[in-house]
């Protein structure tokens, strides 16, 4: 069951003023990851404090290197049930988790960094392996 | 073991994925939910017997390393004598190779 709105509002604020977008639906997720070009990476949210809390600032610093992907996405785990399912389906042969963080180039997953990759390890050192994601896959398409 | 308490009161590994080297020779993986008398409780729990399953346990834990936690059980309750050693799964290598 979803957890109530209010709470879990600023947690999807924080990740739009880091700048991603949130797709809340799942024609809004076909639009975003159906047919990609160039590089996207998608952040899976989540209310857990053991991993999302440090989830997400780690990408908020990650998205501060000068080198990031073209579009920034994310969708809500446990809230927004469908939109999440659906650009999970865009995550073949990996397994579920949130918080958790997909980059693709082209429409394939070419890093993936599950829950068991955020859990207990501070921000800056997520963030340090986000951005040697974005120096390899997104050198030539970053925005 | 060093590691964070995000939720005060938890234990240290509460909510870290964890592989559990059984007595019986298996392997769990899932989320550390706490440890009490009646033993160590894990959420979304893969599993993997030895001499059954294939690939092989090493296999096993890195494949779950590089791709995520296939949660077959729920939940689930080891009793003390049963588990060897507990290790987080990020102590195992998932590059792609």
């Amino acid at each position: 069951m979803p957890y109530d709105p209010r709470l879990v509002q600023p947690m999807r604020d924080e990740m739009v003023r880091m700048g991603a977008q949130e797709l809340k639906t799942v024609p809004e997720v076909d639009l975003a990851l159906g047919d990609q070009k160039g590089t996207t990476l998608v952040f899976v949210n989540s209310v857990c404090g053991c991993a999302a809390g440090n989830a997400r600032p780690s990408l908020a610093l990650a998205l501060a290197h000068q080198v990031r992907p073209q579009h920034v996405v994310t969708v809500f785990a446990g809230q927004d049930l469908e939109a999440t399912s659906r650009a999970r389906q865009y995550f073949s042969g990996y397994q579920p988790s949130s918080p958790s963080m997909a980059l693709f180039r082209d429409g394939e997953v070419v890093h993936m960094i599950h829950r068991h990759q955020i859990e207990g390890r501070p921000p800056q050192a997520i963030a340090t392996e986000l951005a040697a994601a974005f120096d390899r896959y997104c050198a030539t398409s970053s925005v | 073991m060093s590691g964070h308490v995000f939720h005060s009161g938890h234990q240290e590994l509460h909510g870290i994925t964890v592989v559990l080297d059984l007595e019986a020779g298996g392997i769990c993986i899932g989320r550390f939910d706490r440890e009490d008398e009646s033993g160590v409780h894990l959420l979304n729990v893969s599993r993997h017997t030895a001499g059954v399953d294939d690939p092989s346990p090493e296999a096993f834990i890195r494949h779950t390393a590089r791709f995520g936690v296939r949660a077959d059980e729920k939940a689930v309750v080891l009793p003390p004598a049963s588990v060897l050693r507990i290790r987080r799964l990020s102590e195992f290598d998932s590059a792609v190779p």
